[in-house]
């Protein structure tokens, strides 16, 4: 006689699999607090996480904690008088930003095809070690988030060379405000040229080295290779700029669409990715470097001789020398520094490729030396909106990799 | 396909709600004379007329005219890598506006940043919430009768603030004039003078 007796598994996997279990398992939703002050937020970006287990199914970025209100500062001083703010924006490419906000004024001034060309030569060397700079350290940022320690600090090496570089260009190594409204705060320094030219030579095997590093490195690509996925629909819709849109796969660079300054003399390719994951936006910036130094190159060897300023005195503060000696320089150069640069009404955007994407300005003016409203369209604030959408479903451990391959800055983000 | 022949098809799609463009410095400006119409505008713009990138959405306060608040939208199309600008006003008894979240995600950001700072409302957001200040700030800073230094206020156990000492500011002068604290209106406080 057969007898039917009712047998417990020990296994607890399979206890979890009959239906009454894994309700009791799956547990409450529990709410992780990442940030303001955290190793892989680069600054201060909270998110607000709701995980189930490790998987991530609600995100809220939480940012403002760096407002200073700088577009209402900017309306209470004159144009000439913000540019040290704008150092203050992506502080760590603060050259680009004054060569970005420098052109916003030219173009509602109305000359920014007068400017002289070494000074746009000039301009587009900043630019170019400004992005250097920066994905200089997003890459060794980013290698740190994932665990690479070495090439944080291989890649500083080579920052500390363009500190030097800024420093005796401007007098700063990190607020250069280089720029002014028709010009620049003065021209290169002897021997400067030579400097660059020594650093191009160090930076490619820097560059080279890093790649080795990383690029075909089992651990990071692991880590890195199918995560944090944008399409390129949703990159757009998003409004994602700069290295974040072009490693999904759409090939736009504010310096071949519109081209500002000399870039359209210059020869320069623009890299995309395929994937449209962290993998691709790191590729595409370790390319933007080597491409920034073809482009350096280029100014170095083509860097016109002349003035660096327009020579109208009404816009560009005159000589010294000749403010000390002339009654017009001495007018211009009161009235320039009193009530700042006399721009016409009317409203204007300019954007810029910055290194982190596209940093633009929208100045509306009623005439005279303030603006009336002053809006910066910063990359970061943009980039960062699209938190929300990408990181739930993903795994808790792979925000960190996401955030860094953003490569965002808080500074810029929050204003 | 130029600025000018979107922003001219543009107009022809909403016959009398859109002003003739207006062109300064080579960027086309077109005025949309309700607000409430804007996310149609902004479809038609993305769908019909490939500006599938919203740039920015920004906000003015023309203070002390009517209406008081002015909408910006930049629109720019990576098809034909034109740039086009929509304005639209607002009066400061509505305060707001219907959303365009449903045509570019990207609005979400710039809409609560609009909200944040100038004060003006849009309809339909999903998640309208104060996004530089914190929940429970009273004021609206970018307006223009909000002082630059800023007003006392606080909210318990979240934050507070207190005015900035200026040392003589705002900073813009004109030479020969009033000294820059009684010449500025914005940074009196309305209430006390």
């Amino acid at each position: 006689m057969t007898e039917l007796r009712e047998i417990q598994l020990p296994d607890a996997a399979a206890q979890a699999s009959s239906a009454e279990n894994a309700r009791e398992l799956r547990g409450e939703k529990m709410v992780l607090n990442m940030g303001p002050s955290h190793p892989a937020t680069h600054g201060v970006l909270r998110i607000v996480l709701e995980l189930d287990g490790e998987i991530i199914t609600k995100a809220r970025p939480e940012i403002g904690y760096l407002h200073r209100g700088d577009e209402k500062i900017a309306e209470n001083m004159t144009y000439t008088q913000f540019i040290p703010y704008t150092d203050r924006l992506d502080y760590l490419a603060p050259l680009a930003n004054n060569v970005a906000y420098a052109l916003a004024v030219e173009k509602l001034m109305g000359i920014d095809q007068q400017l002289p060309p070494r000074c746009q030569y000039i301009r587009v060397i900043c630019c170019e070690l400004a992005r250097l700079s920066s994905h200089l350290l997003g890459v060794g940022c980013y290698a740190m988030d994932c665990g690479a320690l070495t090439v944080f600090l291989h890649t500083f090496t080579e920052r500390e060379k363009i500190y030097n570089l800024c420093e005796s260009l401007t007098g700063a190594r990190f607020t250069t405000a280089y720029t002014r409204i028709g010009g620049l705060s003065r021209d290169l320094p002897p021997g400067w040229v030579d400097q660059c030219r020594k650093f191009l030579k160090e930076v490619v095997v820097n560059i080279a080295e890093t790649e080795t590093f990383l690029t075909r490195n089992r651990i990071f690509m692991d880590r890195t290779q199918g995560v944090g996925v944008i399409p390129k629909e949703v990159a757009i819709d998003y409004g994602l700029t700069g290295p974040n849109l072009r490693g999904s796969g759409v090939e736009h660079d504010l310096r071949k669409a519109q081209p500002y300054l000399v870039y359209s003399q210059l020869k320069f390719d623009v890299p995309v990715g395929l994937a449209g994951d962290c993998y691709d936006r790191y590729l595409v910036r370790m390319e933007e470097m080597r491409q920034s130094v073809r482009i350096l190159h280029q100014c170095l060897d083509q860097l016109p001789g002349g003035p660096v300023n327009v020579p109208d005195g009404k816009v560009a503060l005159p000589p010294k020398d000749r403010v000390l000696t002339r009654m017009e320089e001495l007018i211009h150069h009161f009235i320039n520094v009193t009530q700042g640069v006399n721009a016409p009404p009317g409203e204007i955007y300019f954007g810029h490729e910055n290194p982190k994407g596209e940093l633009g300005f929208y100045i509306n003016s009623k005439g005279g030396g303030t603006p009336h409203r002053l809006k910066i369209r910063s990359p970061s604030f943009v980039n960062l909106s699209i938190l929300s959408h990408l990181l739930p479903g993903q795994m808790l451990s792979d925000v960190v990799a996401i955030l860094g391959s953003f490569d965002f800055v808080m500074g810029e983000c929050d204003r | 396909m130029t600025a000018l022949e979107t922003a001219q098809q543009l107009r022809a799609k909403f016959d009398g709600l859109i002003s003739e463009p207006s062109e300064f410095r080579g960027e086309i400006t077109l005025r949309v004379s309700d607000a409430e119409r804007m996310p149609d505008i902004c479809r038609v713009a993305k769908t019909e007329l490939g500006f599938d990138y919203l740039v920015d959405i920004t906000s003015l306060d023309n203070y002390g005219d009517d209406p008081r608040f002015t909408i910006v939208y930049h629109l720019y199309g990576y098809g034909h890598l034109c740039h086009l600008r929509l304005k639209t006003d607002v009066s400061e008894e509505k305060g707001e506006l219907p959303t365009v979240t449903g045509v570019w995600r990207t609005a979400d950001w710039h809409e609560r940043e609009i909200y944040d700072m100038m004060g003006v409302r849009f309809r339909g957001h999903p998640d309208l919430r104060r996004i530089l200040m914190w929940e429970g700030y009273p004021y609206f800073p970018l307006r223009k009768d909000f002082p630059l230094a800023g007003k006392p206020s606080d909210v318990p156990e979240v934050a507070f603030t207190n005015p900035a000492p200026l040392e003589g500011g705002p900073f813009v002068t004109i030479a020969g004039g009033k000294d820059t604290v009684a010449r500025e209106p914005r940074v009196r406080i309305p209430e006390t003078d």
